[in-house]
């Protein structure tokens, strides 16, 4: 058998997985706590009696929103898998871990990307206004699987328990999100803000719905673009070592 | 390598080896399971059976040795794809539906969906769980969900199975069914790995048994020379119509021990036979009503117990 038939093999089964998980965790309370929930609340709070212009709040709102569903799941997957006794049987399948953890991001991002248009209808109510959703679009798509990729960063270390992941990604969710410039454009930003922003990939997500909507971002669209995709590349490497470290260790 | 070809054996391990931390889990297990065979592999709680079918799964890597399935290393994709496993405290997706988990299965396989749903339907059928097949497991009976389970492991109609304790602390008619399943299995062909302690189960079922205590094996043979090779003692049951005194049984000659079980008796000896004979004398002479008498020789508990039991004495 080809390597590429192989691969696409693996990759059906990575999408079988996927669907698995959507049909589980939909209806569940991280999708609705912290895709919906979570980013509105701290959303208000942060902008009501502040007179930010919509073309301004909405790249924020979408952005965390966009973040926090991306990676509402994808952290607890596993451990939740181990914990129910349904991983052993699913790394005894023939898939790889990849497959498997690929499957996971998938789910994980499909909930990012498919939640992310309800900012925007927010949005486009509001009078805004999109200078290219194609490049909108291909920005949420790769975002919502870079930040699917980093909440599965979350779930490596070996603890069965989603509540200790969970806790664990809160630590590192609410820091991205307060240093992304979500609440402040960057450009309004100190220079040690800013270089603290560009450490998170949440940053040039924000800058490129910013340039889109409000006309102007701080970075050029290629450079957000490609920081995106580096972080993306980072993200699952880290993810696919150390679960290959800690996954024999669930079980 | 060269016998690929005319290679009839289904499992092979050698001297296989797992640590956890300092802890020495299964040592330098080798043994051989020929295809189409039934292969028990017995042992007492924490000897290392899970351990082992973890490895044969590719659920963990072993420390050294080697473990081929149908001569692929175990782990190797094309090793998972011809194994169903149905692992020790697996469940299925609760969330799901019982069809639901068994198309899940045959797609992580990569069953086409026409055959996926095809076999579906029939191990639905056979596991007495259609008419509940559209509702979440969530909802089933213990024995359902475990019955479920083995169809999830059956559903890609794998050549070798992988099966740890898949009968333990199930209801009767469960555990008969999942027995008939077996059997049935074996008939057509598949090789069954089967760990388990209850040793009328693997002497019902396996063809060939492995002892393990304490991560090592410490007998491979057939149920029934394991069983006639235990310097058992031999016994004779007994049940009467009407009550007898054990102390009265125990003066019969050739009884060495009398034990009771419920509402029968059961009596040592080396001499099976003439005890036989002297209990119907006995019985005739006092006019006791006999209702049942077997001849019991060493079974494959005695042989089990007396595998295992020096290292296990002092636990
Ligand atoms: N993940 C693990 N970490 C540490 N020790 C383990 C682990 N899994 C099993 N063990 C130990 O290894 C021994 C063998 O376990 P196991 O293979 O599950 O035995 P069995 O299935 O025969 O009951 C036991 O003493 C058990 O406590
Ligand atoms: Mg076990």
């Amino acid at each position: 058998m080809s390597e590429l038939v192989r691969f696409q093999q693996q990759f059906r089964r990575s999408l079988t997985i996927a669907r698995k998980d959507i049909q589980i965790y939909y209806a569940k309370g991280p999708v609705i706590i912290y895709g919906v929930l979570m980013p509105i609340f701290l959303f208000l709070a942060f902008t009501i009696g502040r007179s930010l212009p919509a073309d301004l709040m909405i790249p924020g709102l979408l952005g965390m929103i966009l973040f926090f569903t991306a990676t509402a799941v994808s952290p607890i997957i596993v451990p939740w898998e181990a914990q129910a006794r349904t991983l052993e049987r699913l790394m005894s399948t023939p898939v790889k871990l990849e497959t498997i953890i690929l499957g996971d991001i998938l789910a994980s991002f499909i909930f990012g990307a498919g939640i992310s248009i309800v900012p925007i209808i927010i949005g486009l109510t509001l009078g805004i206004t999109i200078a290219s959703p194609g490049i909108l679009a291909l920005a949420i798509i790769l975002s919502s699987f870079c930040f699917a990729a980093l909440g599965n960063v979350f779930s490596t270390p070996p603890t069965n328990t989603p509540a200790t992941v969970n806790m664990i990604a809160a630590g590192v969710r609410f820091p991205i999100v307060f240093m992304s410039g979500v609440f402040i454009p960057l450009d309004e930003l100190p220079i040690w803000g800013q270089n603290i922003a560009f450490i998170s990939p949440l940053t040039y997500f924000i800058d490129i719905a910013r340039n889109l909507m409000h006309g102007q971002g701080h970075l050029p669209l290629v450079i957000d673009f490609l920081a995106i995709i580096g972080f993306t590349a980072v993200f699952l490497i880290v993810a696919m070592k150390l679960h290959r470290r800690t996954m024999p260790r669930r079980i | 390598m060269g016998r690929d070809e005319d290679n009839n054996f289904a499992i092979e391990v050698s001297d296989l080896t797992k640590y956890y931390g300092q802890f020495l889990a299964i040592n330098k297990v080798s043994f051989e399971v020929k295809t189409g065979q039934t292969f028990g592999f017995l042992g007492p709680n924490g000897a290392g059976k899970t351990t082992t079918v973890r490895i044969l799964t590719g659920v963990i890597n072993a420390d050294s040795g080697q473990a081929l399935i149908a001569s692929y290393p175990a782990g190797n994709l094309k090793a998972k794809q011809i194994t169903g496993v149905l692992p020790e405290t697996a469940n299925a997706y609760v969330d799901l539906s019982g069809w639901r988990n068994l198309l899940l299965m045959a797609e992580l396989y990569g069953i086409k969906s026409k055959e996926a749903r095809q076999r579906s339907d029939d191990l639905l059928k056979e596991l007495g769980l259609y008419e509940r097949r559209n509702d979440q497991v969530k909802s089933y009976s213990k024995g359902m969900k475990q019955r479920l389970v083995l169809g999830m492991a059956l559903v890609s109609d794998p050549q070798i199975l992988f099966l740890d304790e898949p009968t333990s602390g199930l209801d009767v008619q469960s555990s008969r069914l999942m027995k008939i399943m077996l059997q049935k299995l074996n008939r057509y062909g598949k090789t069954i790995f089967l760990t388990t302690h209850d040793m009328d189960e693997a002497n019902q079922l396996c063809d060939q048994v492995a002892i393990i205590n304490k991560g090592k094996i410490v007998a491979i043979d057939t149920p029934e020379r394991l069983r006639l090779a235990t310097k058992g003692r031999h016994s004779v049951e007994i049940s009467f119509q009407g009550s007898v005194k054990p102390e009265t049984l125990a003066q019969l000659s050739g009884v060495s021990e009398v034990e009771r079980l419920g509402d029968k008796y059961r009596l040592y000896t080396n001499t099976p036979g003439d005890l036989a004979v002297t209990l119907v004398n006995y019985s005739a002479s006092v006019g006791l009503k006999i209702v049942a008498l077997n001849i019991l020789a060493p079974s494959l508990e005695d042989a089990f117990v007396s595998l295992t039991e020096k290292e296990h004495s002092h636990v």
